[in-house]
């Protein structure tokens, strides 16, 4: 499963574990993403732990973990050794070079679709703090702790004052 | 790479550390990889963060492994194991930590808030290296027309990412982009 991710495993995750295998119901598929999806690092590689662990402990999560970074890890390494080889020769250069330029601009992309919904529900909160964080993050390029331990805390306590208001 | 003690001690605290503060995933992480591995410890050039980016998508697996190629860089085979055990293993035990506390019955109210309130920082995350990726390999205005046409062909078809990757590939190899 791990190799068949291009650009993010999550949406074969979801079928071989809900679909194929039945391992999980969809809702304790979502459920668990969302648990993975706000605690810190990579989610995938949270859920997969979480997931193994749902069946064999530890281990089974250790297993799973394993098993969805390894294959990967070794062909990355393999990659790196080629790029550190013939990372100077100008046809790669140049090669890369278009590469990455598509890469930036499929990011761009996804935060664009992930920023709709915010722009659908009027959610100027959510978008004064989205500003905020990327000025803070990619323009001021302060380190990345130091805005967290800000910018967390507030939007936490504005989310809950305002869910209050809400109900 | 610089005389600042062991870089696989170094490699094993940056990326352990960074990957508690990675909201949203590991694409939220890349402003905080750039200014470290670039800005900080000098362990790349900005050209070499693009490549390395390029990669990292080109790749099969999850893309936080764009950390192996930054470790792999630094101190080799080691530094690749180190940066993405580091990376990984911590959050993955916490997750796990916390799943086993909060139990299967759990309908908690209070995720949901977490996540309400999580979601606009790692979108702002992701915008942030959408721009330090973008000035880093956008160095030309060909270069910046290919970015945006990816992201308009991306957002409005339904293309295997994978075309417009090794489209992009061939614009660069006849020469067109830097």
């Amino acid at each position: 499963m791990s190799l068949a991710g291009f650009g993010g495993v999550l949406v074969f995750a979801r079928r071989a574990i809900v679909e194929q295998h039945r391992w999980m119901t969809a809702e304790e598929f979502n459920e668990t993403f969302a648990l993975c999806h706000f605690l810190p690092g990579p989610n995938i590689v949270n859920l997969t732990m979480v997931f193994g662990s749902r069946f064999r402990g530890l281990a089974g999560g250790l297993a799973a973990f394993t098993g969805l970074l390894g294959p990967p890890t070794t062909i990355m390494t393999v990659l790196a050794t080629l790029y550190a080889r013939f990372g100077d020769v100008d046809a790669l250069r140049r090669i890369l070079a278009g590469v990455s330029c598509v890469a930036v601009g499929l990011l761009l992309s996804v935060v664009f679709r992930m920023m709709m919904p915010l722009f659908r529900k009027r959610d100027a909160v959510g978008l004064v703090f989205l500003l905020a964080v990327f000025v803070a993050i990619g323009v001021a390029r302060l380190p990345l702790a130091t805005v967290l331990l800000v910018a967390v805390p507030i939007s936490l306590a504005v989310t809950i004052v305002m869910r209050r208001r809400a109900t | 790479m610089n005389g600042e003690g062991n870089p696989l001690l170094t490699l094993a605290a940056t990326f352990g550390l960074m990957s508690l503060f990675a909201v949203g995933g590991a694409n939220s992480a890349v402003p905080e990889m750039h200014r470290v591995a670039v800005e900080v410890h000098h362990w790349l050039t900005d050209k070499q963060f693009a490549d390395v980016f390029a990669i990292s998508q080109l790749s099969p697996g999850p893309n936080v492994l764009i950390v192996t190629l930054i470790g792999y860089a630094v101190a080799g085979l080691g530094g690749a194991l180190v940066a993405t055990l580091a990376m990984c293993l911590p959050t993955a035990l916490l997750a796990y930590g916390v799943s086993r506390f909060l139990g299967r019955s759990s309908h908690a109210r209070w995720p949901a808030i977490v996540q309400a309130a999580l979601v606009p920082l790692s979108i702002g995350l992701m915008a942030a290296s959408g721009l330090v990726l973008g000035l880093a390999s956008d160095r030309t205005w060909v270069a910046a027309a290919v970015t945006i046409g990816a992201a308009v062909a991306a957002s409005l078809t339904r293309l295997n990412p994978l075309w417009l990757l090794a489209a992009g590939g061939c614009l660069g190899f006849i020469g067109l982009i830097g």
